[in-house]
């Protein structure tokens, strides 16, 4: 239970203070932040396209599909592969990391 | 009322096959619900299903939630009616779950116990942060049952023939009921395994649908959208390209724009999807739900727009538009077209069973907030043993239904999508800016979360209230009605539809604010509690063993 965790906050600022857990904070932001503007910047786009380019979004590329529709599953394929990305990352760049400070925690209690 | 004769609503389907496929479902669910609730002892049971789903039975819940009403028969009527327009609907909604992926879920499973309010309160002043955030989760949660409970009605007087006013409020009644029913006896637990069951039922159909509309076709989803076209002498070309519902005057496109950050800001600060995050045993698997969420919700919004011009182009919008439920009843007409009485009765069922899963989850969370943040933390100062705790959030959850019923019958005939979009443009006003800045902004303190939580909630609701959605909307000719929920009055100010491009703005500036004009200083030890836990899992609430 957290009530065990929460007797411990010396422990909690000591790590907070150490390379290792610097290393981790900074390694997510530096993963997170970034992707969040890219990908939002990529729908924003999208969005203003719609609304103010409505005739180059209703151009025809082939047949009936038009460029509004192909912008549209470049937002599904963008999402999925952010998606893909950042499970892939988090399994293998932030798990390790984050399990190994939060051992030393455990061992530090006992 | 008008002069405008209702259309006979029983040109479609047959009542009695369809009120027997719904009573199996209900029956079903009920089995389920009463199992599940037999290893309910615990709050963390009531609460959080004692944190025991996987990441995928979780992420294929979430789904369940998510594709509301709103998802399958907003969006594929607004498809069929306003093309284009209607898919960028979906977008907004899928692309949304990246903020919760990447920003949001696990640290937010790694801090809290229950609810927004733990995590948002982790390291401020408890009672006060505790009470907006309750506040804003009431308020958020209320917007989207309406919308839930407005899809009910039109439904319903589609499939048992029910027409007439009187006969939808008995039956938005008899869903309000048994979605108690189910609160009540599965607390977490059996609602999730609802939403499992109903979003299993709802991919299942939709893929059913879509191959039979593709398969009319040639599999060609060109040949769909020309058949569309054709079919749509009014709308025509326009039905493919954006612009045919917000493309009309300058308002319109920056109503639009206002819709799209609302959508793409609000996922990740509705709380019965942040609840969710808590019903499985740790971050990593937090993850895998959203993981999860994301390829099932993004699957169904593809097939969703096969549906949406499918409806168009066998339906015909002015069927659509005709019919008893309007643009939500184009997915039911279009099974109809499709299989006839059966497959109606089936798609039908399903789109019940989805009002009734989420309904049931929406419930939960706002009576879990009100229990745990108000009742336990706030009012009872943390003095209460949880026994007392979960009757009260028991209670409230028979209230909360109630309410629900009400408004339902007040909001019955509003696109649920556009509905669903003001709840969203709530939580991303309220919440999301109060979540972003209590992770990762040190700095933030008490009065910056009150006034962004206080400022969100009441720019965004009272720019609802004097907007066109509530009041002053012009008399369309045919119909002799507004599109405003109110008729006859006129008292709007506000120009656009959706508040978001004002008050989500608005809620950052004045958690800014709040907090550099505040003396308080920032809590250096729980700043350093909620970092180092919410990267590291360390402390997190673990899975209750049975």
């Amino acid at each position: 239970m957290s009530h065990d965790a929460r007797e411990h906050t010396g422990t909690y600022i000591e790590l907070q203070q150490t390379e290792e857990f610097g290393e981790l904070r900074r390694r997510f932001r530096r993963f997170v932040f970034p992707m969040t503007a890219l990908f939002l910047a990529w729908y924003f786009l999208y969005v203003l396209l719609a609304a103010y380019a409505p005739d180059f979004m209703s151009q025809k590329v082939y047949k009936e599909i038009n460029v509004g529709l192909l912008f549209g599953f470049g937002q599904f394929i963008s999402t999925f592969l952010i998606t893909i990305l950042y499970v892939r990352w988090a399994d293998r760049e932030f798990d390790p990391r984050a399990e190994a400070l939060h051992d030393r925690l455990e061992e530090g209690q006992r | 009322m008008s002069t405008f004769a209702i259309p006979a609503a029983t040109n479609v389907g047959n009542p009695a096959l369809n009120i027997t496929i719904f009573a199996l479902f209900v029956l079903v669910t009920l089995v389920i619900v009463v199992r599940a609730a037999r290893t309910n002892t615990t709050a963390a049971d009531y609460y959080a299903g004692g944190r025991a789903f996987s990441g995928r039975q979780n992420g294929i819940a979430i789904a369940g939630d998510y594709l509301s009403a709103a998802s399958f028969l907003g969006i594929a009527g607004a498809i069929a009616l306003n093309g284009y327009d209607g898919f960028l609907y979906s977008i907004g909604f899928l692309v949304a779950w990246l903020v919760a992926l990447l920003l949001v879920a696990e640290l937010l499973r790694n801090t809290g116990r229950f609810t927004m309010a733990d995590v948002l309160s982790f390291r401020l002043r408890q009672r006060p942060v505790r009470t907006a955030a309750a506040i804003s989760t009431l308020v958020v949660s209320f917007f989207y049952l309406l919308a839930q409970m407005a899809g009910a009605g039109g439904l319903v007087s589609l499939l048992l023939g029910l027409d007439g006013v009187g006969a939808q409020r008995v039956v938005i009644a008899v869903v309000g009921a048994i979605m108690i029913a189910y609160v009540l006896i599965g607390g977490m637990k059996g609602t999730t395994w609802v939403q499992i069951v109903k979003a299993t039922l709802l991919l299942i159909g939709s893929v059913v649908m879509t191959v039979w509309v593709l398969a009319k076709f040639g599999f060609s989803l060109s040949n769909v959208l020309g058949a569309a076209v054709d079919n749509s002498p009014k709308a025509g070309e326009k039905l493919l390209g954006p612009g045919l519902q917000y493309g009309k005057s300058d308002l319109t496109k920056i109503d639009f724009i206002s819709l799209s950050l609302a959508l793409v800001l609000g996922t990740a600060g509705l709380p019965h999807v942040l609840m969710r995050f808590y019903t499985v045993p740790s971050s990593k698997e937090a993850r895998k739900s959203v993981e999860w969420a994301i390829w099932l919700i993004g699957g169904f919004y593809l097939l969703s727009l096969v549906l949406g011009y499918g409806a168009a182009a066998l339906v015909g919008p002015k069927a659509i538009a005709a019919a008893p439920g309007k643009a939500n009843s184009a997915a039911p007409l279009l099974a109809f077209e499709l299989g006839g009485e059966i497959l109606l009765g089936l798609i039908s069922a399903i789109a019940f069973a989805t009002i009734l899963a989420v309904v049931a989850g929406l419930t939960i969370t706002a009576s879990a907030s009100f229990a745990h943040d108000v009742y336990a933390q706030v009012i009872k100062r943390g003095e209460v043993d949880a026994d007392s705790e979960v009757r009260v959030a028991r209670l409230t959850a028979v209230v909360i239904g109630i309410v629900a019923i009400i408004g339902g019958i007040f909001a019955n005939g509003q696109n649920i999508a556009f509905l669903v979009a003001l709840a969203f443009a709530v939580a991303a006003s309220a919440n999301l800016p109060t979540i972003l800045y209590s992770l990762f902004w040190k700095r933030f303190n008490t009065r910056g979360a009150l006034w962004s939580l206080y400022g969100g909630l009441i720019s965004a609701v009272t720019l609802i209230i004097f907007s066109p959605v509530v009041s002053g909307k012009p008399v369309i000719p045919e119909t002799g009605k507004s599109l405003s929920m109110l008729q006859g009055v006129d008292f709007h100010w506000f120009p656009l539809d959706n508040p978001g491009i004002v008050s989500i703005p608005l809620a950052f500036f004045l958690g800014w604010l709040g907090t550099v004009t505040s003396s308080e200083a920032p809590n250096e030890a729980k700043f350093a509690e909620m970092e180092v836990r919410s990267l590291t899992g360390h402390g997190a609430e673990k899975a209750v063993a049975h």
